[in-house]
């Protein structure tokens, strides 16, 4: 099984520095790429890959890239890796960065030729300070050895990269609300359209991608969209990086083809269930997707699957909940986030998603009326997409109104019998 | 025109709107919060969601929102689907979730579109259960009050200050349900338009402080559509009153004027109307009583305008075109001169007789607003006329967004994502004044200098731009580089407009903006010229091109025994001391007419209290060119408070024999300004005559709510009087009468059903932010006139040089503190700045003077001393003094003056 992304990174190891990277292949894709390609034909290879992007949105990359303007195009452009990982149960991210820098550097400056960028940008979170000394490092190895500045390998193309660790606001994450915190304006987001491809960073083509994307390119461009079609079990390319977390006897995190099962992940590679709980549900692929039960333990972890199983695949990290966890305080807990984490720009999920995060805690706290029922529904189908300025509320909705259907009955419980039946 | 269908009905839209533009132009009422006609779409609100179906056979629709979406042909909207219904009034139970249930003792109640947006939505029982958030409110100066509970997120107010203002200290701080509007710490607002927060706001977070000190509802004032009488521009107010006293100003939309923004001048410079240095009761002085009634008045003037007195007539920039006609009637034309000292006369004549000639279009604030390049010379427009420093900045903002479209197109309504893509980029404008000002830091090319300097660049890039006009003898290179470079710009533009004025006291640079505009205009190029004024109906008085104050004088040194009327003028601000009081000892009768005591009135034998506009009908022509009524918006208490003009018609009437009395209605004063002087044709038709009426009734200043009119004089009798009657105009002094939409010069309030507050505007407009139903209010009185052929000015002066021992006296504008009446405002009057006397750094080193030394300026007689402020950028031989201060009272403003530095003498 082919582990391309966590191939070179070990726990006990520190992460591969440039010569390193450089000797086990690192670096060769660029060089390829800049002599061999234009490009556009590596938008194209990127695009019959099928890499999806690993944020969570799923939109094929090479057709993201496609959309840049490349003749006479407004100065400068702009890449940028959405680093700021703060999903809830999310850590995919922070195990590439802290453990193979340079693969995702390499992956940003052949996307960076892809869409002839001019200026990069890591947009790292707040708290993965480790990852920022290692990314630093890694950046000025990557300059002294002429793979970032002007004239990069003699090849005429020149990107500029820079670190820009954020101030931890959950919200950064979504594309255009990180451009605007990269102004240094505050972390509102804009508008689509117009897409960041046509006025992004400072009103400039830019394209942002997720770390993990960035960092399957160099595979793809080093071996060939076939071959990253071939290592994934569904019809999107590619290996995945999929976490469990919860009470299962292993949590962690996998590189496995794209497309394993969500029993698979749990039994194999979680160990299952710790002793005398039970799979209750999971949220599949981060804080912001819907519960799936047992009902779909059988469904794969690709795009396509969950979706039609009622979820997103999202980040591809999972949350489980038992059966002794209570589902009601779960949910709280998760619109608590949310509703922190709400940049106050539009009005449903600004006040909303308190309103959802009180009631939820009256409930909890056995103070929960029948009425409240309606208003959980309301705001589950009011603070759906298009409803809100941008996918955080809508995301946030995915876990309670699953819930609301999965586990109606525990909501009822707390109700009737004024108290939460999880706590005596 | 695109067709939308709006619940199964066709409706023709305009093109390039967006849908919740499209339903309110259509008269619709769809709610919205931070949509602003003004400030376009950033779809934060979600209250404008309307259904939007993919066809006729969608019947389930998406929720869409209106203000962030474009018309298109065979689009399907409804308003009035059970799920668009359900979110906008879910949208406002959300809002309310936090708002506050102050209403009743809340500043905007009855005129809140918060309120009105609410009723619309049905939005009536609260669940939300829990507690709400709170905070802390902000002192933010004399002009606005803070009560941020209210707040509801909509973010207008720092999309105004910040983005369409330019203001720095307001801002949006924290996240999630405790974002917070106001200042980084206490203090007062830094901005001269702050107090537009108080009608940009839906609600009542940001209000009128100075309202607030004398509160009374919206429906409870009485109301008329006025004009501000605190610079040239001649904004449109809407002036309330209650109690006679005057409570309120707020904007009175005009198109092409102002449009929704007023600065904090005009907002708040009404309080002399209330001012205990009221004139109240006529004097005659020198006499045991000397307030004296209505007969004794009129029997003494009827004495001394009897017996052969011949008598001259002093006129005013700040009297209404009534008033200065009526006193040249009463003293004949040859015996009128305008008040305006001998130097701003020759300019202010000067610009008005450019204008009248009709070779360059004069410039609207509108006009403004779409100009592709702007070029200022030489005026201070930020404090002398600070609505067109807010156009200028709208205009290098839409110009380069018009630029960055070409690339990149964008819907003109979508404001965030075109700021976004405009980011620093302005359009070209070049801002040359005498030491700089808040507008510099937007202009692309910006210098300071002399006046002669900013007269001789003007000149040479006028020729640059069209060889016919004249060259510049002599100049530098230097000169012609930066000419070159500003005339390259203008060249590339499409509609430049060239800003200049009185302001510098300089006969020259009003030449050269004129011919730069000039040399512009081709034929696909359209420049037009803005030029600013000193005072309100500047223009008006210039338009006669009478003359002025030094004629006055001169003809009482020639001529003995002549008496004079002064009207509305303290001629102690414009000339020295020891002129006026050897001008006015010379005078055999003083007769004075005013409305605050003033160095003049003191003077005066007899003094006659007149009206302010507040209390007068009346005309006034802006700096465009553009004759504007004001209507009377209460009775004084002092019934001896009039018009200027009814007086001196009254005088003039007394030693009338029988039946050759010549009382004219107001109507006919202006048909009699037209006959007479045919510079003001189309005066008479700026408003209905007054005996206009729709379906019979009059147009009412009270709103239909007004309370309290049988108990509002109930202390001085339970008997009701019947309302004061108008003979003047078609309003009336009640609440009934008409209730639709009046001609667009007599909207006395805005107000619409379902629509309490000022943003029933919408209601009055044929298209939301156009025009108001039947054409904005004013009459050009003068348009370009193509037949013209080009002809320039040729009076280019030499280079400025500094002389020995003298330098050359210029006046420094303040938005706070240059006006005359504005002052009276206690807020006003504090932000005025202490007198300082501002230098160049050279000539201060010479003169060994540093900041906070002396130099004492000799000002007619009186040496006053000024503490030194050292200015970067003024050019060296130039004294740049505050206007409009008690201090600098009477500077002979462009003299070249004696001075003594500290110490020395």
């Amino acid at each position: 099984m082919e582990r391309p992304l966590t191939e070179h990174i070990h726990p006990n190891r520190p992460a591969l520095n440039l010569k390193e990277y450089e000797a086990v292949g690192g670096y060769a894709a660029l060089k390829k790429v800049l002599k061999d390609s234009s490009p556009k034909q590596v938008q194209q290879a990127v695009q019959d890959s099928n890499l999806k992007g690993r944020g969570g949105a799923g939109f094929n990359t090479g057709m993201k890239w496609s959309f840049v303007p490349m003749d006479n195009a407004p100065r400068p452009k702009y890449i940028i890796a959405n680093a700021d990982e703060m999903e809830p149960g999310t850590f995919k991210d922070r195990l590439l960065l802290e453990g193979s820098p340079h693969q995702l550097i390499e992956g940003m400056i052949i996307a960076g030729y892809a869409i002839q960028a001019d200026i990069s940008y890591i947009f790292l979170r707040f708290a993965y300070k480790d990852a920022a000394k290692i990314l630093r490092k890694s950046i000025q190895e990557a300059y002294d050895a002429g793979y970032l500045g002007k004239n990069i390998q003699g090849s005429g193309y020149s990107l500029e990269m820079y670190l820009h660790t954020g101030v931890g606001r959950y919200m950064c994450g979504e594309e255009t609300a990180l451009l605007n915190a990269l102004e240094g304006k505050r972390a509102t987001p804009r508008a689509k359209p117009p897409f960041p491809q046509v006025s992004g960073l400072f009103g400039k083509p830019t394209i942002v991608n997720n770390v993990e994307t960035f960092c399957c390119v160099p595979h793809i461009i080093a071996k060939g969209a076939e071959w990253f079609k071939s290592i994934s079990k569904s019809e999107d390319g590619g290996t995945k990086l999929y976490g469990v977390s919860g009470k299962v006897n292993k949590p962690g995190l996998w590189e496995l083809p794209m497309g394993v099962t969500i029993r698979e992940l749990i039994e194999e590679h979680a160990g299952g269930m710790k002793n005398g709980l039970k799979f209750k549900g999971a949220l599949p692929g981060g804080a912001s997707t819907d519960f799936l039960t047992e009902q779909h333990l059988d469904v794969k972890m690709d795009f396509k699957s969950v979706a039609a199983a009622g979820s997103r695949l999202g980040t591809g990290t999972m949350i489980v909940l038992d059966d002794a966890t209570c589902p009601v305080g779960f949910v709280h807990n998760l619109q608590h986030f949310f509703a922190q984490e709400s940049c106050g720009w539009c009005t449903p999920c600004r006040e909303g998603l308190p309103w959802v995060e009180k009631v939820l805690l009256s409930l909890e706290n056995g103070e929960g009326k029948k009425e409240d029922l309606d208003i959980l529904h309301m705001h589950t189908k009011f603070l759906g997409p298009g409803n809100t300025f941008c996918a955080l509320a809508p995301g946030a909705m995915e876990p309670l109104e699953s819930a609301l259907k999965y586990f109606a009955d525990d909501f009822e419980k707390h109700i009737r019998d004024k108290k939460c039946p999880y706590h005596n | 025109m695109p067709t939308i269908f709006i619940d199964n009905k066709p409706f023709e839209v305009k093109a390039g709107k967006n849908l919740l533009e499209a339903c309110l132009s259509l008269g619709l009422d769809l709610p919205y919060f931070c949509w602003h006609p003004a400030l376009g779409s950033v779809g934060a609100c979600r209250q404008c969601a309307i259904s939007m179906f993919k066809d006729e056979n969608d019947q389930k629709g998406k929720l869409t929102m209106a203000c962030m979406e474009g018309v298109k042909d065979g689009l399907r909207i409804s308003l009035t689907d059970t799920t668009s219904k359900a979110f906008r009034e879910q949208v406002v139970e959300w809002l309310m979730t936090n708002h506050p249930h102050d209403c009743p003792v809340c500043d905007e109640g009855g005129s809140c579109h918060l309120q009105d947006m609410t009723v619309m939505t049905g939005h009536d029982y609260r669940r939300f259960s829990y507690k709400k958030r709170t905070y802390k409110n902000q002192y933010l100066g004399p002009f606005i009050h803070h009560e941020m509970n209210r707040c509801i997120q909509c973010y207008r107010c720092v999309r105004f200050y910040k983005d369409y203002a330019g203001g720095k200290d307001l801002d949006v701080f924290a996240a999630h349900n405790h974002v917070y509007f106001g200042r980084e710490k206490d203090g007062v607002l830094e901005s001269p338009f702050s107090g537009n927060l108080a009608e940009v706001c839906p609600t009542g977070v940001f209000t009128d402080e100075t309202l607030r000190q004398h509160y009374t509802r919206k429906w409870d004032l009485t109301m008329a559509p006025s004009v501000c009488t605190h610079c040239s521009l001649g904004c449109n107010i809407t002036a309330g009153e209650r109690y006679g006293e005057l409570r309120s100003i707020t904007n009175r939309y005009n198109g092409d004027v102002n449009g929704y923004f007023l600065c904090d001048r005009g907002r708040f410079g009404y309080e002399f109307v209330n001012s205990e240095n009221r004139i109240a009761k006529p004097i005659i002085r020198n006499r045991v009583g000397e307030a004296v009634d209505e007969d004794t008045l009129m029997t003494h003037l009827k004495t001394i305008f009897k017996h052969g007195n011949k008598f001259i007539g002093i006129g005013s920039p700040r009297a209404s075109v009534e008033s200065n006609y009526a006193l040249m009637d009463l003293v004949g034309k040859d015996n009128y001169y305008n008040g305006l000292s001998e130097f701003e006369n020759l300019l202010a004549k000067l610009v008005a007789k450019t204008l009248q000639s009709g070779t360059v279009r004069s410039a609207s604030l509108k006009d403004v607003e779409k100009a592709d390049a702007v070029l200022i010379l030489g005026e201070d427009v930020w404090n002398t006329a600070p609505m067109l420093a807010l156009s200028v900045r709208q205009a290098v903002l839409k110009s380069a967004a018009a630029e960055a479209l070409q690339q990149t197109p964008l819907p003109q309504w979508h404001d965030a994502a075109i700021r976004e893509l405009v980011q620093e980029e302005r359009g070209y404008f070049a801002n040359i004044t005498l030491a700089g000002s808040a507008l510099d830091e937007i202009a692309n090319y910006k210098l300071h200098s002399s006046p002669d300097d900013i007269a001789r660049l003007g000149y040479a890039i006028a020729h640059i731009i069209d060889p016919g006009s004249p060259a510049v003898k002599n100049a530098s290179d230097e000169l012609l580089t930066k000419a070159k470079e500003i005339a390259d710009a203008l060249l590339k533009a499409k509609n430049p407009v060239i800003i200049s004025g009185t302001g510098c006291l300089n006969e020259p640079l009003i030449k050269a903006a004129h011919n730069i505009a000039l040399a512009l205009n081709s034929g696909e190029r359209k420049a037009e010229i803005c030029y600013v004024m000193h005072e309100s109906n500047t223009m008006g008085l210039a338009l006669t091109q009478a003359f002025g104050l030094d004629k006055a004088i001169e003809r009482t040194e020639r001529e003995e025994g002549l008496s004079v009327v002064i009207l509305e003028n303290d001629l102690y601000r414009s000339l020295p001391g020891n002129v006026v009081d050897r001008f006015l000892s010379r005078c055999k009768n003083v007769v004075v007419l005013d409305q605050l005591n003033n160095a003049t009135t003191v003077k005066a034998h007899v003094l006659i209290p007149s009206a302010t506009f507040a209390e007068a009908d009346g005309t006034m022509v802006n700096n465009e060119g553009r004759a504007q009524s004001f209507f009377q918006v209460f009775n004084p208490a002092s019934n001896y408070v009039r018009e200027a003009w009814r007086w001196l018609y009254a005088i003039k009437d007394l030693n009338a024999a029988p039946g050759n009395e010549t009382f004219p209605h107001p109507d006919e004063i202006l048909s009699r300004v037209e006959k007479d002087y045919p510079m003001f044709s189309g005066i008479s038709k700026v408003s209905p005559a007054h005996d206009f009426r729709v379906n019979g009734q009059r147009i009412p200043r009270e709103p239909r709510r007004y309370s309290g009119r049988t108990a509002i004089r109930a202390n001085i009798s339970v008997s009701e009087p019947r309302p004061f009657q108008d003979d003047d105009s078609p309003l009336s002094y009640t609440m009934e009468g008409y209730d639709g939409i009046p001609p667009s010069s007599l909207i006395p309030f805005f107000w619409s059903p379902g629509w309490n507050s000022i943003q029933s505007v919408n209601k009055y407009q044929d298209e939301v932010g156009g025009a108001l139903k039947g054409g904005d209010p004013g009459v050009r009185l003068f348009e370009v006139d193509k037949s013209k052929p080009k002809t320039y000015f040729e009076h280019i002066p030499y280079p400025f040089t500094a002389k020995p021992d003298h330098l050359l006296l210029l006046p420094q504008f303040h938005v706070f503190g240059s006006g005359e009446l504005s002052i009276y405002t206690k807020a006003i009057e504090d932000f005025a700045p202490e007198p300082y006397a501002a230098l160049s750094e050279p000539d201060a080193e010479k003169m060994g003077l540093s900041d906070g030394s002396i130099l004492n300026v000799k000002i007619g007689e009186k040496k006053i001393a000024f503490p030194v402020c050292v200015h970067k950028a003024i050019s060296n031989g130039i004294v740049l003094l505050p206007a409009g201060l008690t201090e600098t009272a009477g500077a002979i403003w462009g003299a070249w003056i004696n001075f003594s530095a500290n110490g020395h003498s």
